[in-house]
């Protein structure tokens, strides 16, 4: 047997024991050809567009699932950005393409389909404005759309009015859906420089250099690293950074091989592997707990960065060496409401927004899945998506935001998601003001960093 | 399935006739045999074999078969693509 018996109990060791799984198989696809001046014949095109290519997308991706025996857990779409289509559009027939994004998604039986989104890093086209205007409702009388908006870029600086503008979708966006803690805005993503083939929701699109259809796929493994690391309680750092580095290699390459055998089955083209360490709360799936088994007490503390840098640069190596098309956000994600030791860390005072932030400096995304108290000010919040765009922007690196304003909740208490969103302790906002700040409206400049050509 | 290798996993607690109710399944289903390696962990027997499926069409019947001797044995059978374990530990 030219495989040896530890190899092969290993890898089913992985799958059985530690949660070794394909988070998600996404198929990106362009709906450049459906624009239409009619916004019924659009809304007609795009959702047969849709499901000719993504009708058989969950029962293809379950066979091949069947015959690794590693489960694909998520199936999902992202497209065009959908205010590219929106140019002509009205308010209302954009919320309307939004439900027949919905009725795609619950025909094609997927739980999220991304793109519901708009790029105004520089400046807002009619089409996004008309698209920003409808987020609110598209959002909340929505089920399973997903919504992102780039507003910042290393190359073009921070387009503030917009940043304002968020603020103000986010807070509608959470009254809109009161009486389910806010979710609307667990399906909204602020992005700095993003990535057009990131498989992973909320914030995924299918980029607008992106072919015609292609599939990603999110591989995770939360447990796995931490499973492996538990081996070696006494290593120095830089074997713990070897270790995280071969098992994030052999999670690349499992996650690869069922990629491009899902690709094939459904005759489309192969795009990217994102290898990201994304927690869920089933026990042992948490970044968090990979930080307290590295050395923290809890996470929070003082070295939490520097442990996270370690282990994001480390499952980079790992799938850099493991696929030639690495791609999507590949890192570590630390969303508070999915993570258990993030929960707690936030729930013993170990763990706090200005810490969260830090370590979106050195992690692959930003803040993400985090509660906020009900009456926190609109243009609060949007002070808080202009640090996090900034870290991104002079960082050179993707940086997200996707904040939960909770109504009627305060610091201390529980906001309940359900089902993948998990759960998250409700954290306030600084209450100092940067209105003045917010209100100068505007754009940042593109710092030094851009000016590389 | 184009690559008609697979690895199949049995594990369960130590008893007669694993080995004999396990390969007769696959002789009945056409399945050839590659490699056997078989080890007891505290009591627990563990088989991994390497067999060539000369049909994979017929891979419905051969999980249903194993099901019968998964319920009466009490094993956990898998069996999984042989080219996943290539791909994760060769390079």
């Amino acid at each position: 047997m030219s495989l040896a018996f530890q190899e092969i109990q290993e890898t089913i060791r992985m799958i059985q024991m530690e949660k070794l799984d394909i988070r998600t198989v996404t198929m990106g696809i362009s709906l450049k050809d459906c624009m239409d001046q009619n916004p019924a014949v659009m809304r007609k095109l795009v959702y047969e567009k849709i499901l000719s290519h993504a009708g058989t997308l969950v029962q293809e991706a379950e066979i091949v699932s069947e015959e690794y025996g590693i489960p694909i857990v998520n199936k999902r779409i992202s497209i065009t950005p959908a205010a590219e289509l929106l140019g002509t559009s009205t308010v209302e027939d954009a919320v309307e393409l939004a439900k027949t994004l919905d009725k795609a998604a619950a025909a094609a039986d997927i739980d999220f389909i991304g793109g519901f989104s708009a790029l105004i890093h520089k400046g807002a086209a009619r089409g996004d404005n008309v698209l920003l205007d409808a987020l609110p409702r598209a959002l909340s009388e929505t089920a399973r759309v997903c919504g992102s908006v780039s507003v910042a870029t290393t190359k073009t600086g921070i387009n503030m009015d917009g940043v304002k503008k968020l603020g103000e979708v986010i807070k509608e966006a959470s009254e809109r859906t009161a009486d389910s803690n806010g979710i609307a805005c667990a399906k909204f993503v602020v992005f700095c420089n993003p990535a057009e083939d990131n498989p992973f929701m909320a914030g995924a699109f299918h980029g607008t250099g992106e072919q015609e259809v292609v599939l990603n796929v999110g591989v995770s493994g939360p447990g796995v690293v931490l499973n492996a690391l538990k081996r070696y309680p006494d290593a120095d750092l830089g074997e713990v950074s070897e270790v995280i580095k071969r098992t994030a290699f052999k999670i690349t390459r499992a996650g690869e091989l069922i990629g491009r055998e899902v690709a094939s089955r459904l005759g489309i083209e192969f795009g990217i592997m994102d290898l990201s360490l994304a927690p869920t709360n089933a026990m042992n799936d948490s970044v968090a707990e990979i930080l307290e088994e590295i050395g923290l007490e809890q996470v929070g503390t003082h070295g939490t960065i520097a442990a996270l840098a370690m282990m994001n640069d480390a499952v980079k190596k790992g799938g850099a060496m493991a696929s030639s098309y690495v791609g999507g956000l590949s890192g570590a994600f630390i969303p508070v409401s999915e993570d258990n030791g993030m929960i707690k860390g936030i729930e013993d005072g170990s763990l706090s927004l200005s810490k969260l932030e830090a370590m979106t400096c050195v992690c692959s995304v930003g803040l993400d899945m985090i509660a906020l108290n009900g009456d926190a000010e609109a243009s609060s919040i949007s002070g808080l998506i202009a640090d996090e765009m900034a870290i991104g922007m002079i960082n050179k690196k993707t940086t997200a935001v996707r904040v939960i304003p909770v109504p009627g909740m305060k610091e201390g208490d529980m906001a309940e998601f359900g089902g993948l969103l998990g759960r998250a302790p409700v954290i306030s906002l600084n209450p100092r003001s940067p209105e003045k700040f917010i209100r100068r409206g505007g754009r940042i400049p593109a710092p030094l960093q851009a000016l590389i050509n | 399935m184009k690559e008609k290798k697979a690895v199949i996993s049995v594990v369960g607690k130590d008893q007669v006739g694993i080995i004999a109710g396990v390969t007769t399944v696959l002789a009945d289903n056409d399945i050839n045999i590659l490699d056997i390696s078989q080890t007891i962990l505290q009591d627990f027997f563990t088989m991994m074999m390497l067999v060539e499926i000369k049909d994979p069409e017929k891979m419905e019947k051969l999980q249903l078969d194993l099901e019968e001797i998964r319920n009466r044995m009490h094993l956990k059978i898998d069996v999984q693509r042989e080219d996943l374990f290539q791909t994760m530990h060769r390079i």
